[in-house]
């Protein structure tokens, strides 16, 4: 590969990518370029696969051939778009209109009226892009994208992550290219120095620092690692990184190897991530082939290769010791620290590790310069950071914004607020390691600081939301639960005081909890916090910290009068079916999942069919009942 | 069929080929222990200590090492799983809409808690954390088919379906 080569490639596909980044009437003029009318982008990110979106494409090019339309339209899978709740999502160019919960039946219509015809089937559309008056907007004007600021994200949804040339037509390997051709390593270093770039794995240390740290290092032998363990339930972005735009990890691992001088890397990634595996497998594949992988990279001399490993379900490999220890073959325990990994990690050599997150941020800076990066976001962080937004919120999904936007943006505009009329309760950030922000602080705006201020941490990225049905009790509990199976157990604070916090929390959940016992936990946590290894032991009283700080009521209310507020915690609930407004139409029997329901004697006046009863032992409280009641007849005590 | 007979190991002398092909393989492999283990999964569905054996032998560490690293990630299995393996997800964005509810529904359909395994080997049930499909949350998935958005009240119909096809 040469740069010319480079160049050739992304003039010929940059015009085909741009179409799918302007809105429509300039992306229509350069429609006209390319050798395609029209392009339909179709989702496989694994939120779509889900959804059946392979079906989808199978439908579309079927329905093409048949109508033969396939030389003129071009199908592209894509990975993650980010809307992961309206799946699966199909977009056609130059339009940029957006179907939502696309179906096979939906798609021979589409290829039909739309694609054939020219008439755009509104009743498809998502309703969000459908104005009143009929008129349509394109996807980038909707409120979910109109917010967001997609560096990290920039590729995800637009191009084929399995074609190499649609990423090197998005300026893809320039960055490496200009590395090798005219910067030293220490340029590249303090490039991403002055960025303000922070790591977006969780704890925001300076990735330049990093960098610099693992090229000072003295030794021969250096490794590049990329830590893809997503460990945190409900967050996603690593994946979504992976899944569209492999490339970009590639690129920056590349860069990353001729900084500190590292000639083989390693990307751990999760097992469960199928489909990101396979798609970085090809993407290395191709890099390969191209030259951009291997031997004398762009024929400047520079060695690098990267190997995939593995993770196998263990929450602790997201620390960094203890994913260089499983990538050595080992129990993924960690170690103490220092020596930090930039010194002794990788086999015991000096090791780079960053985060999917990071690396994907790396070319764009190298490319852009660092002064255009540290220009967003706020004084202390820089950048945009992806969320993973989830729970109980309209629009579920993938969003990237620039450091310093609040909660509300985020939630209210972005996300669509919360579903069903509830009330906005709390958001979680950090996962297990992290803690809940209540409503009464949404202004707030987000950086890595401001969330710690709180009582809770960035971490990677996981946003989950809870509305008044969600008791905090429970939440803290369920982190709990999850710790202590997590915990690797190698350290006595983290091994014990997980199980021993966790029993406690299960006491209060039960009715049975004492004052003196939150006491106890805020104690334990102290000692938990200063005395565990790693950040795992060390972060997970968080959560019950966090929320005991802010909704102490509700512990108390547990505790002191026996009730769970929120209406969870199932031993201090029963529900009842009031016999006299039962109408005996046998509802709640026919969808009561554990067959606790039955019929009785009684027939309440006034009606005509024996009323029913709920079996109290057999019971699961899961509220199928109440909630297919017409008549209001089942109640939650 | 008792649960002596289900756990005995029935390993083929072709799944034998294909192990040592994958030992022979990562044989001298930095860390070449995981990658060895998972691919051994891939073959017999589950790493019994026959199983462990032949890899602490084929790759020259103790079996002692093998059964740590093992037992360690909760991706490996020590026993057999069922022909339709139900995992529910117990990811925060699944939590926080009812996935435990789900969970308990599906235990008491097939009498199982998660972790086992049904006597006649048709349904093994576990609990995942996060398969990232949180915008179908909460999730359920079969094998490989995904379940989303799911209610207690459609689990048992669920499992029907798969009861009326794998009959046998």
């Amino acid at each position: 590969m040469t740069f010319e080569e480079l160049t050739r490639i992304r003039k010929e596909k940059s015009d085909l990518i741009k179409v799918r980044k302007l809105v429509a009437l300039e992306a229509e003029k350069l429609a006209a370029n390319t050798a395609y009318r029209k392009q339909v982008l179709v989702c496989g990110g694994t939120g779509c696969t889900s959804s059946g979106s392979k079906k989808i494409i199978e439908a579309l090019e079927n329905e093409l051939k048949a109508q033969g339309l396939d030389k003129e339209v071009l199908v592209v899978r894509t990975g993650c778009f980010g809307l992961c709740s309206l799946g699966p999502i199909v977009i056609v160019y130059p339009e940029g209109t957006f179907y939502a919960q696309a179906t096979p039946e939906g798609i021979v219509r589409i290829v039909d009226e739309h694609l054939k015809k020219g008439e755009v089937c509104k009743d498809l559309l998502y309703k969000e892009t459908v104005h009143e008056d009929g008129s349509i907007i394109s996807l980038s004007e909707t409120n979910f994208y109109k917010k967001q600021l997609r560096i990290a994200l920039r590729n995800c949804g637009v191009i084929d992550p399995e074609n190499i040339e649609e990423y090197i037509g998005t300026r893809g390997y320039e960055a490496l290219y200009k590395v090798l051709d005219s910067m030293t390593p220490d340029e590249v270093v303090k490039e991403v120095l002055d960025s303000g770039l922070r790591g977006r794995g969780g704890a925001g240390f300076p990735t330049g620092r990093k960098w610099m740290f693992t090229k000072d290092a003295p030794g021969d032998v250096k490794y590049v690692a990329c830590n893809a363990d997503e460990g945190d339930p409900g967050a996603f972005m690593d994946r979504s990184i992976l899944e569209g735009d492999p490339h970009a990890i590639i690129e920056a691992m590349t860069i990353a190897s001729y900084a500190v001088g590292a000639h083989q890397g390693y990307v751990y990634v999760r097992a469960e991530y199928p489909v990101a595996v396979h798609r970085l497998q090809v993407a290395l594949q191709q890099a390969r082939e191209y030259g951009l992988l291997g031997k004398n990279i762009f024929g400047k001399g520079h060695d690098f290769d990267i190997e995939i490993r593995l993770g196998a379900g263990a929450f602790v490999c997201g620390e960094e010791t203890a994913l260089l220890t499983s990538i050595e073959g080992n129990r993924g325990e960690p170690r103490p620290r220092p020596p930090f990994p930039a010194v002794k990690g990788l086999f015991g050599k000096p090791t780079l590790l960053n985060n999917v997150e990071t690396y994907a941020n790396i070319a764009q800076i190298i490319r852009k310069g660092a002064a255009w990066y540290s220009s967003m976001g706020t004084e202390t962080s820089k950048g945009t950071k992806v969320f993973a937004l989830g729970g109980k919120i309209t629009n579920v999904g993938l969003v990237e914004i620039p450091m310093g936007t609040t909660l509300r943006e985020i939630i209210e505009e972005i996300g669509g607020g919360i579903p069903n009329g509830k009330k906005f309760k709390a958001a979680q950030t950090g996962g297990p390691s992290g803690g809940c922000i209540p409503a009464k602080y949404i202004d707030t705006p987000i950086d890595y600081e401001s969330l710690q201020a709180l009582g809770s941490m960035m971490g990677s990225g996981g946003l989950i939301v809870m509305d008044e049905d969600n008791c905090m009790v429970d939440v803290s509990k369920f982190y709990l639960e999850f710790t202590v199976d997590e915990s690797c157990g190698k350290c006595t604070p983290c091994r014990v005081g997980t199980r021993k916090l966790h029993q406690l929390l299960d006491k209060i959940s039960k009715g049975k909890g004492t004052m003196e016992d939150l006491d106890l936990i805020d104690s334990l946590a102290n000692h938990m916090k200063s005395s565990s290894l790693c950040a795992l032991g060390q972060s997970a009283p968080n959560p019950v910290l966090s929320t005991i700080k802010q909704f102490r009521d509700e512990y108390e209310a547990h505790i002191k009068e026996g009730r769970c507020p929120a209406g969870v915690c199932k031993e201090l609930l029963s529900y009842e079916i009031i016999k006299d407004n039962c109408v005996g139409c046998g509802l709640c029997a026919k969808n009561c999942p554990v067959g606790a329901i039955s019929k009785t004697d009684y027939i309440a006046p006034g009606k005509k069919l024996p009323a029913y009863e709920i079996d109290k032992s057999k019971c699961i409280k899961c509220g199928v009942c109440m909630n297919n009641c017409r008549l209001k007849a089942i109640v939650r005590k | 069929m008792s649960e002596q007979n289900l756990n005995q190991f029935r390993g083929t002398k072709a799944q034998e080929e294909q192990l040592q092909e994958v030992i022979a393989k990562h044989r001298g492999q930095p860390g070449g222990l995981m990658p060895t283990l998972q691919e051994a999964q891939g073959i017999y569905g589950y790493l019994p200590v026959e199983v462990q054996t032949m890899i602490a032998d084929g790759l020259g560490v103790s079996l002692s090492e093998v059964f740590g690293v093992a037992t360690f990630y909760s991706q490996f299995s020590l026993t057999p799983k069922g022909k339709h393996v139900c995992s529910v997800c117990l990811g925060t964005a699944c939590y926080v809409k009812g996935s435990d509810k789900v969970l308990e529904a599906l235990e008491k359909k097939l009498g199982i808690k998660a972790g086992e395994c049904t006597p006649d080997g048709e349904f093994s049930i576990e609990s995942c954390r996060c398969v990232g499909a949180c915008g179908l949350a909460p999730v359920m998935t079969i094998g490989e088919e995904v379940y989303g958005k799911l209610t207690p009240d459609q689990v048992g119909k669920i499992i029907d379906s798969y009861m009326d096809k794998g009959g046998e």
